[in-house]
């Protein structure tokens, strides 16, 4: 070898260096799943709806806009439950809390576990959208043929007036869809 | 082992005898190779065959949209093991092409000729190192490339759901690829990129401590010529983005087979999160296919002008800025994921800047030129071309950055032709015009320059036959990915396939320039392109010496490369 060559503890600096820095981004991919998850909630992202608490619901001030919220619902391919919204709309003033209700029937012979995955649009909304109590805050279970009615509470924050995307937003899409939950019954 | 004691000691010895050419016996020459050249060699006719059998697949699926309709899927089906198809399972087919062809010119082809190939080859001997930093290392780099493509042939001819093999796209979105394609193929498919994943990590992590430890005296950072800067920039890339599509494709694995829900609503997972993971590695891939391009058509177009680089600080630090903007505007490939308006904004934004560092490499090539004196020898004809081509997909580029241009034209063919513009045309015209400059260096035979200059111009036309059209296709609405397609789009997709047949064609002449080479090619000097050619390789002589640099270069400290 070369009389000038690397000293070996150079390379193998370098190299634990280099290897150093795959392994952290091989971690930061991991934990991209829990920081999504919080982005999501934090900010609203893709539409993710907020929950609030009873004692953070009563300071909410009306406001003087009025606002309409539009109910969608629907289940994942093959789950064998009828789901949908009791209302087609609610007209509502901007900070005022509402109760929507949702059906849902059961309509195979076995009882059958299910979890809503939820979001709004536009998805910008979904940082002033809160839900007081929900169905999806919680996996449901209905025996063979029951039919329920289930509901959620909400209001739009006023803060949604101050918006400058959103400030002339006339009606919000609130959305289910319920899966069979994954870790069964 | 004791094979690889031997070689080592052959190695000491050869310091006290001046014995350059003591080379191991033909077995551990080749199968437990330690030669940063001898591997680069695997590593390039590795990609050439693994070129032919992901071009063989382009070809098929040409083949097969000359005309609308079904036409030969049924046939191929039957070749893969398919008893007797069924239609869904001939179409089923066509995924597992899309996905097969994208996977290997990406990790098969592109990569290991460009990086491992001529990265190996020629980054030691440009720094005046004697061998990349750990000889061991990188055997076991390409022994898991070749296990990582025998993966992906193998999803071939297992389940993969309705047919045999993984149609999951080369993206491999959730939840197409979770729970739904069943079977065994897309677990193969999958591991195979975690085994080529692993192969390019370390890779890069070899690059970076060869090129940070072991430059010859006087070789500073800032005289290396830029080839060498350029799969520095690679290998950085290379290590941060590769390690988050591992953890991305290891929770597509465990979401299969284990229960996971990583990507799975019901779960409390979300799919869009693994496109986010996905792209997070995808674009920084796309610089790590294109900036060793740059790195080669610089050494060439500063060696056939004569001519050192125009604005070579200026260079290197353009393809470092497309490096690190790269990693910033991975989510412009969702833009109709439903983003909101500000992310959209942001991301044209940053795609768009993009375009200035690149913007900066092409005018430094032409000033290069301009003024030198060129002599138009293949390289420099195929470096020629891909300006001409990386440009046109360049500019394409610009307008899909544009998030209400790209809801538009979003997986049309207008898409597959601006990638296929800077990747097929691009990247592979830079690897023909790299292969054309290095070849006779690499092998100590001259090919023909006649026969270069043929298939340059045959696969300029072909080319551009097959993906020009394409733009008009995507404009007017042809969707990405089908076998089928409405009749009005018959016209120019029956120019497309022409225009393959015309590039196959161009890919026979370059085989018999090689076969011509081998058996009647005169001998080559050590610096056969002349007085341009100043890099540290044109001073060994063709083929190098097994060992190299014995005695280290100095380098002077005067102008750069």
């Amino acid at each position: 070898m070369p009389a000038a060559a690397p000293h070996p503890a150079n390379l193998r600096r370098t190299g634990l260096m280099a290897l150093g820095g795959a392994l952290l981004m091989l971690a930061l991919g991991f934990a991209s799943v829990p920081l999504y998850r919080i982005f999501c909630q934090v900010t609203g992202f893709g539409g993710t709806t907020m929950r609030v608490s009873e004692a953070q619901a009563a300071t909410v001030k009306l406001a003087a806009g009025t606002i309409s919220v539009r109910f969608d619902g629907n289940v994942d391919r093959g789950m064998p439950w009828k789901f949908g919204p009791e209302q087609t709309t609610q007209e509502m003033r901007i900070g005022q809390r509402k109760m929507a209700l949702y059906r849902a029937q059961n309509l195979s012979d076995k009882p059958i576990t299910g979890v809503a995955s939820f979001n709004v649009s536009p998805d910008l909304a979904g940082k002033y959208f809160n839900k007081i109590q929900c169905f999806c805050f919680n996996k449901q279970t209905l025996q063979p043929g029951q039919s329920v009615d289930m509901p959620v509470i909400y209001y739009v924050d006023p803060a949604i007036m101050t918006d400058p995307e959103l400030k002339d937003l006339q009606q919000i899409t609130l959305s289910y869809t319920f899966h069979i939950s994954p870790d069964g019954a | 082992m004791a094979t690889t004691a031997d070689h080592f000691q052959a190695h000491d010895e050869a310091h006290g005898h001046h014995d350059h050419d003591h080379k191991p016996a033909f077995f551990a020459r080749w199968f437990m190779s330690t030669n940063h050249k001898d591997i680069g060699t695997l590593y390039l006719i590795f990609a050439i065959f693994a070129g032919i059998i992901g071009g063989a697949f382009s070809g098929m699926m040409r083949l097969e949209l000359a005309q609308p309709g079904i036409q030969y899927l049924d046939t191929f089906a039957r070749w893969f093991g398919e008893a007797n198809p069924s239609f869904d399972q001939s179409l089923h087919l066509w995924n597992v092409l899309i996905t097969a062809h994208g996977l290997i010119m990406v990790f098969f082809m592109v990569m290991p000729a460009i990086i491992g190939g001529f990265g190996n080859w020629f980054v030691p001997i440009m720094i005046g190192a004697p061998d990349m930093a750990f000889p061991r290392m990188n055997n076991i780099s390409f022994w898991l490339t070749v296990a990582g493509f025998c993966s992906l042939l193998a999803s071939a001819f297992v389940p993969g759901g309705i047919g045999n093999g993984a149609g999951i796209g080369w993206t491999a979105y959730a939840p197409l690829s979770t729970y739904g394609s069943t079977g065994p193929a897309v677990d193969f498919a999958i591991f195979s990129l975690h085994l080529a994943g692993a192969a390019s990590i370390m890779g890069a992590i070899n690059f970076i401590t060869t090129i940070f430890n072991m430059r010859a005296p006087g070789m500073t950072l800032h005289k290396m010529p830029l080839f060498v800067w350029s799969v520095l920039v690679t290998a950085f890339l290379l290590l941060l983005s590769l390690p988050v599509l591992a953890a991305a494709i290891t929770m597509l694995l465990t979401d299969r087979n284990f229960g996971t829900t990583f990507f799975d609503p019901a779960g409390g997972g979300d799919p869009v999160l693994y496109q986010h993971l996905f792209w997070f590695f995808g674009h920084p891939e796309v610089y790590i296919m294109i900036l060793p391009a740059f790195g080669i058509i610089s050494q060439i177009i500063s060696t056939f002008s004569k001519k050192p680089v125009f604005g070579y600080l200026g260079m290197a630090y353009a393809m470092v800025a497309i490096g690190v903007v790269g990693f910033i505007v991975w989510a412009h490939h969702m833009y109709t994921t439903g983003l909101s308006l500000n992310t959209k904004m942001y991301f044209t934004a940053a795609t768009m800047v993009i375009a200035v560092p690149t913007g900066i490499k092409i005018f430094s090539w032409i000033a290069t030129m301009w003024g030198g004196s060129i002599s138009f020898k293949s390289p420099m004809i195929w470096a020629l071309g891909f300006i001409f081509l990386f440009t046109v997909g360049g500019v394409t580029g610009v307008y899909l950055a544009n998030g209400g241009v790209d809801d538009v034209v979003h997986d049309t063919y207008f898409v597959v032709a601006h990638f296929h513009y800077v990747l097929s045309l691009g990247a592979v015209t830079a690897l023909f015009a790299g292969f054309y400059y290095w070849f006779p260096k690499m092998s100590g035979r001259w090919h023909s320059e006649f026969l270069s200059h043929v298939h340059f111009w045959i696969f300029f036309v072909g080319v551009n036959m097959i993906f020009f059209p394409q733009h008009f296709l995507g404009l007017q609405g042809m969707p990405r990915r089908y076998p089928d397609y409405a009749p009005a789009y018959e016209y120019w997709n029956s120019i497309s396939t022409l225009g393959y047949k015309i590039m196959a064609a161009s890919l026979v002449v370059w085989f018999i320039n090689i076969i011509y080479a081998f058996t009647a090619g005169k001998k080559a000097d050590a610096n056969y392109w002349g007085e341009g050619a100043d890099t540290l390789e044109w001073t060994l002589s063709s083929p190098p010496p097994f060992h190299q640099f014995e005695t280290l270069p100095v380098i002077e400290d005067k102008g750069h490369h």
